[in-house]
């Protein structure tokens, strides 16, 4: 990486060089980026709304006014697919700001700089999360909570007096978003705190702290900038599984609830939850290949730009 | 070595018991009444009062979790809600036997196709044939389970008619075959990657550049030297490999109608039959421990640069 930087470029400019080497992974990065995209703006892509039934036009096929064709209610699937992507981006980013940024690395920040009790807690606490099979522990955590988070709501809109809170789908994001938090954070905070012991007793770290430098300014300044590269590969390598677990929490019925379209709750709805599978797949193979194309493509795609950054920001493979 | 694994095992116990707490919390605040459940529609105040106490419901919370430990280490995991006068060890056991044998089987796949082509995509690596397979690899990997299940039983046994569609008949049935491709084709491309990386690194190392240098034959290279030494971090997701014994083929069963672990463990969640749900997550969890600690164990013994000092 070093010895083929002749102009002197910055880090970011050479990052993105070498990056831009890497076809598959443009090729991966322009359709994640568009799949995101399509998430975000669906309310203004969407040809129809995500519960809008057409009782006279159900189960039919592709043409010119449904493009992917209309599900047994008579819903049109690309509106469906194109809502359930976005379920997919606000559970993605928000596991990815609390789950990876917000509690691995500020965890992993603090336990690798102070140590000492705190840092044994912390590890301890993570030790204690990742001994339970995981999936069984998203589907408990999911199914307990949903009741007692559903009721807390209510009780919020009856004493504020007001209403639609539990009607725009927010429960669902929460129990998903906590839910999965025991899957992401533990991964990344260990990996920074390993980063932040190596660099604790490097030279210039050293020398800021004789200098009177603040353990602020040396975790920001020096410690922080650091743990950057390694913190985007595990993040962008957890985006794939926090993604695939909210299709099977919904496909399970535990996460995202009807009319709410997901991805998952698709793929449970057509196939009458796995049962009728085979049957939907010669009949109306549309209607289950649209979902289960785009989690195919996230899938590969993500592992596929984690390889190419581990490529890059390994210091080991120069 | 032997001090980190001395503190490991004496850690274990105390994990487990945390673990059955959070469990018991759960159970014991997690929605639904256990009483109810077991009534039903025969449900009124004085019935529901007398089964809490002979249950021992009314007793403090910690009282019941000691009395439910005590119990549980002698194999007495209490009566399914559900499923009426049933033991949940007497539920458990044949379908964590079901369990086992089929992840056994999709794990023999997945090493039987994995490592081969891992070890060709590592000695391919610099040509054009080490990223097809490793792309190949990934997309397998990235195929979702939903796809997988239905497209084989299209293919195998409503189009070619080789094996029947779904059930169960244990390991020399052939209704095992695509439940255990289903599971064992994501796991084999895990191989390819892992067994691939992991071979470049080898083949990278001072004592492989010797071993050329001297004369040794490719063969002898890459067999004797370089092979041995790329096995040893399939011991380490041998681990993660056990967990899944336990979530990983939850969809997989569900789709293929199979008897197991998954299936339970998903129906006592709807159910909020919690014996059941608290000794599947106690067992789960128990064995993903002790085979952490016992691939730990096995790693010092096969790789002798980890030391026991």
């Amino acid at each position: 990486m070093m010895n083929n930087n002749p102009k002197n470029l910055s880090s970011t400019k050479l990052f993105l060089l070498n990056f831009s080497r890497k076809k598959l992974g443009v090729i991966c990065l322009i359709l994640v980026s568009a799949i995101y995209l399509i998430g975000i703006f669906a309310p203004l892509l969407a040809p129809y709304d995500y519960s809008e039934t057409n009782l006279l036009k159900t189960q039919s096929g592709p043409d010119l006014e449904n493009l992917l064709g209309t599900d047994r209610l008579g819903r049109d699937i690309l509106s469906r697919v194109i809502w359930g992507i976005q379920t997919t981006v606000i559970v993605t980013i928000t596991g990815l700001l609390t789950g990876s940024l917000f509690l691995g690395l500020f965890l992993g920040l603090l336990a690798g700089y102070y140590r000492g009790i705190f840092d044994f807690v912390v590890m301890r606490t993570g030790e204690l999360v990742s001994s339970f099979p995981d999936i069984l522990l998203i589907i408990l955590l999911a199914a307990t909570l949903r009741p007692r988070i559903t009721n807390i709501f209510y009780s919020i809109e009856d004493n504020l007096n007001i209403s639609g809170l539990v009607s725009s789908g927010i429960i669902d994001y929460l129990v998903i978003g906590i839910a999965l938090l025991p899957l992401s954070w533990f991964g990344t905070m260990r990996l920074i705190r390993a980063q932040v012991f190596s660099i604790r007793n490097v030279d210039y770290v050293q020398s800021a702290r004789t200098s009177g430098a603040s353990t602020f300014r040396i975790v920001t300044r020096h410690v922080l900038p650091n743990v950057i590269a390694p913190l985007i590969v595990t993040a962008t390598f957890g985006l794939g599984a926090v993604a695939l677990s909210e299709v099977i929490l919904s496909f399970f019925g535990l996460g995202v609830q009807p009319p709410r379209p997901s991805l998952g709750a698709m793929l449970a709805d057509v196939s009458g939850r796995g049962g009728s599978s085979v049957s939907v797949l010669t009949s109306h193979p549309e209607q289950l290949l649209s979902p289960i194309i785009i989690i195919w493509i996230m899938i590969f795609c993500w592992n596929i730009i984690g390889d190419a950054l581990t490529d890059i920001l390994n210091p080991r493979k120069n | 070595m032997l001090n980190y694994i001395l503190r490991r095992i004496f850690w274990m116990p105390i994990l487990l018991l945390l673990v059955s707490l959070i469990v018991f919390f759960l159970g014991v605040y997690g929605p639904g009444d256990p009483v109810e459940v077991q009534l039903g529609n025969n449900f009124d105040e004085q019935s529901a009062n007398r089964i809490r106490e002979k249950m021992g419901l009314n007793d403090p919370f910690f009282i019941q979790w000691a009395n439910y430990i005590g119990n549980a280490l002698t194999g007495d995991f209490r009566e399914s809600y559900v499923f009426k006068n049933r033991s949940v060890s007497e539920l458990l056991l044949p379908k964590l036997i079901v369990s086992a044998k089929l992840n056994l089987i999709s794990f023999g796949i997945a090493l039987a196709v994995g490592i081969p082509l891992g070890f060709y995509a590592a000695i391919n690596y610099g040509n054009p044939k080490d990223p097809l397979v490793v792309i190949f690899a990934l997309i397998f990997y990235a195929m979702p389970v939903f796809f997988t299940a239905p497209f084989l039983i299209l293919i195998f046994a409503l189009q070619l008619d080789l094996v029947p569609v779904s059930g169960w008949g244990g390991i020399f049935d052939k209704r095992i075959i695509l439940p255990a491709l289903t599971i064992g084709i994501p796991g084999a491309a895990v191989f390819v990657r892992l067994i691939r990386s992991s071979m470049i690194e080898v083949l990278d190392t001072d004592y492989i550049k010797l071993a050329r240098a001297k004369g040794v034959s490719e063969n002898m290279v890459l067999w004797k030297h370089a092979f041995r030494n790329a096995l040893l971090p399939v011991v380490t997701i041998m681990g993660f490999s056990l967990a899944g014994l336990f979530g990983g083929s939850l969809i997989v069963e569900l789709l293929f109608g199979i008897p197991g672990i998954g299936r339970i463990s998903l129906d006592s969640v709807y159910s909020r039959d919690y014996p059941v749900i608290m000794a599947i997550v106690l067992i789960g969890s128990s064995a993903l421990v002790i085979a952490n600690l016992i691939i730990d164990f096995v790693y010092t013994l096969i790789d002798p640069r980890i030391g026991m000092e």
